[in-house]
């Protein structure tokens, strides 16, 4: 019942847009019902953490802990978007970019965005989420494409192009695990649930396995932004509209982290965990070594955002790599601080390039001294990204590396500090530009309005607090971690 | 193969899916690419086909229809809407690899899949498994129609490679994933490919004929 509430309320929310969009603030119901899943999603972790999984729809769906604590997430940055949606919307209508009709056709399939996604951390069935990661990359392309520009239409295209591969091959993946659990005596009506795929991994023949796993994080890779198959991320990423970036970056790209975790879980029973260890460990550094030398040279704020999801994909892969509860755990803690720290960042890039009509970093100077609010947003909001204390992804990012000594990778534990660093430098050499130096004109142009910049700052303080208190959360992760490291 | 009526038709039906997609490297006006879209549908279709009646499976059955509608005349229909009415640059006239080395290049990557899925076909080890290495073939040369070729049509051409040998593997593999499952998927492709053909009527009306070769705005 709360299972299928969660997934319904997304969808209720996008028909009451529909059809009441002649009402200037039917927009808020998209805000309202995102909060009202994320109450539900907390509600739901508490009961979990307390009694164990909850199923509904029949069967459909089953919400372990794992897939609450997911729910959270989306429900979190979900909440934040479609917040700042209200202003990106009703800034592009007053700039002449938008009519209200396509406002209206953003909201809805907003709203079929979160809900596909929902349905992704929530189906019992690994098919039923292959669906639903599909239905996300086809309702996105139309909202990377939202502005038509020309820009905006090539990312598009690339997007769904490089995508619709990579699901090709995710869904290769599933079809040999459905082999692999047939011939060990599974049901074709049940071979592909998580508990029987987990019941009877042990018995499935390793070969087939290998080569099912190997594609799997091939295909989910690509749509998670994983060098070698990151190259659309960047453009996609940029183009969107900035809530749409927050949602993708901050939440979709994790959603199909997920679905990696899972497989890898499955993987690991049937082929141990050396397998899966080495494949990971590849695609991570080698995304760490892409994010850092394109960083380096980056001259758009928003690409730059962007690649830095390159790396924060790097290290989160890294994590699973170790595979250990502790190292698990910790992964779970980054794509949370991850996926706030970076929504709040590219809500405020919407809000710099409107203000300043670029997204080029030498287009924007002494942001701190000029508009102060914006500034310090983003300032604050790039220091949690980077990793510095209070903020979460100091934490997870220590115990993260302290795990992999733990297992044995802590010569890939170095690679990755050393790669951190110099994204770190990089980084902090564009904002400095971008942020600091003396006002050198007289205008004092408006701050942004409160309702606006209130969200982003107690994301902000969220991220710090979940840092430095990790006890409403700590509970949740540990059982989270355990759902996938038996 | 073995002789029987069941296994020579499933061969050829099979045969007829990766037929068409070498075919797709060799010709370069749009039509012909649409009407090698819509054979290769029907030709999954009857594998489809085939595999249900042979094993009497109902589901099987529904999802061959499910797919022949689907991938042999929706599909094919929306892709020549998409094309328009003929203009003069619809054909695919700058390959990255002429045709030539495209079909040269096809041939690798067939023995690429046969020898890299064989453990996988024994496995099977039924007459349907033993062809499992066919449906890698298509969705390599999918994968390499996607990378060479620069129209739109000819890069969605490509894609639809990729995903009817993956719904070939998974028919052969598994005699299908469950129906709904199957359904599912068809619905999930039927989609993707009305979002390719929107984008595409978007990039020609607000930028005129494209190729995707002058889509170079974004780089680093």
């Amino acid at each position: 019942m709360l299972l299928s509430l969660v997934l319904l309320l997304p969808l209720l929310g996008g028909a009451a847009i529909a059809v009441g969009w002649r009402h200037p603030s039917v927009a808020w119901v998209a805000v309202a019902t995102n909060a009202v899943v994320l109450a539900l999603g907390v509600a739901a972790a508490v009961r979990v953490v307390g009694s164990g999984p909850l199923t509904g729809m029949s069967g459909l769906l089953r919400g372990d802990a794992l897939s609450v604590f997911m729910v959270v997430v989306i429900g979190v940055i979900s909440l934040l978007a479609s917040w700042f949606g209200i202003r990106t919307m009703a800034l592009d209508l007053a700039a002449g970019r938008s009519t209200p009709g396509r406002s209206t056709g953003y909201g809805v399939l907003v709203q079929a965005f979160v809900a596909a996604m929902l349905l992704a951390v929530l189906a019992a069935n690994v098919a039923v989420m292959w669906m639903a990661v599909e239905a996300t990359t086809v309702v996105t392309t139309f909202l990377v494409g939202h502005r038509r520009t020309k820009g905006s239409l090539e990312a598009s295209w690339k997007y769904i192009v490089i995508c619709s591969v990579g699901i090709a091959l995710a869904f290769f993946g599933t079809v040999l695990v459905y082999l692999a659990s047939l011939h060990a005596g599974g049901h074709s009506a049940d071979a592909l649930d998580w508990t029987s795929l987990m019941a009877n991994a042990r018995n499935f023949d390793p070969s087939v396995m290998r080569l099912a796993f190997a594609l799997l994080v091939l295909g989910y890779g690509t749509k998670v932004g994983l060098a070698p198959m990151h190259s659309w991320l960047p453009d996609a990423h940029s183009q969107a509209p900035a809530p749409i970036s927050a949602l993708m970056s901050g939440v979709l790209l994790t959603v199909a982290f997920y679905a990696i975790l899972r497989f890898k879980a499955v993987a690991d029973l049937t082929l141990g965990v050396s397998f899966s260890r080495a494949l990971l460990v590849t695609v991570a550094l080698l995304s760490l070594a892409v994010a850092a030398s394109l960083l380096l040279t980056q001259r758009d704020y928003k690409r730059m955002l962007a690649y830095h999801s390159i790396e924060h994909m790097g290290l989160i892969a890294l994590g699973a790599a170790a595979g250990i509860p502790l190292a698990i755990a910790a992964v779970l803690l980054h794509i949370l601080g991850h996926g706030i720290a970076k929504s709040v960042l590219f809500l405020t890039s919407g809000e710099i390039m409107a203000a300043e009509g670029t997204t080029e970093i030498d287009g924007v100077r002494a942001l701190v001294a000029r508009r102060p609010a914006l500034g310090g947003v983003f300032g604050i909001g790039l220091l949690a990204l980077l990793g510095m204390p209070p903020f979460s992804l100091f934490t997870s990012e220590l115990i993260m590396v302290r795990a992999e000594f733990e297992v044995g990778l802590g010569w890939a534990a170095v690679v990755a500090v050393v790669a951190m660093v110099t994204i770190f430098i990089a980084v902090a050499g564009h904002a400095r530009h971008m942020l600091l130096g003396p006002s050198t004109t007289e205008d004092t142009p408006p701050a942004p309005p409160r309702w606006v910049s209130v969200p982003l700052v107690s994301a902000l303080v969220c991220c710090g607090l979940i840092g430095v208190l990790a006890w409403p959360l700590s509970g949740l992760l540990e059982a989270a971690a355990h759902v996938v490291t038996k | 193969m073995t002789g029987s009526p069941y296994a020579a038709a499933l061969t050829l039906a099979v045969g007829s899916v990766l037929v068409c997609a070498i075919t797709v490297l060799w010709v370069t006006s749009t039509r012909s690419v649409i009407r090698v879209v819509a054979i290769q549908g029907v030709a999954l279709g009857l594998v489809a086909m085939i595999l249900g009646i042979h094993l009497r499976d109902a589901g099987l059955i529904g999802a061959a229809t499910v797919v022949l509608l689907v991938k042999g005349a929706a599909i094919p229909l929306l892709l020549g809407k998409a094309s328009g009415t003929g203009t003069v640059h619809s054909r695919e006239s700058r390959p990255i690899v002429n045709v030539p080395a495209s079909l040269v290049a096809s041939v690798f990557l067939i023995v690429l899949a046969f020898a890299a899925f064989r453990d996988v076909a024994r496995f099977v080890g039924t007459t349907a498994g033993a062809l499992v290495p066919v449906g890698v073939a298509t969705l390599l040369i999918g994968f390499f129609a996607l990378a060479t070729r620069q129209r739109p049509l000819f890069q969605m051409a490509g894609l639809l490679m990729v995903d009817n040998g993956t719904a070939l593997v998974a028919f052969l593999c598994t005699a299908g994933v469950p129906f709904l499952v199957e359904v599912g998927v068809s619905l999930d492709v039927l989609l993707g490919v009305t979002v390719l053909m929107v984008l595409t009527m978007r990039l020609r009306t607000e930028f005129g004929d494209v190729d995707l070769d002058e889509l170079r705005e974004l780089h680093d």
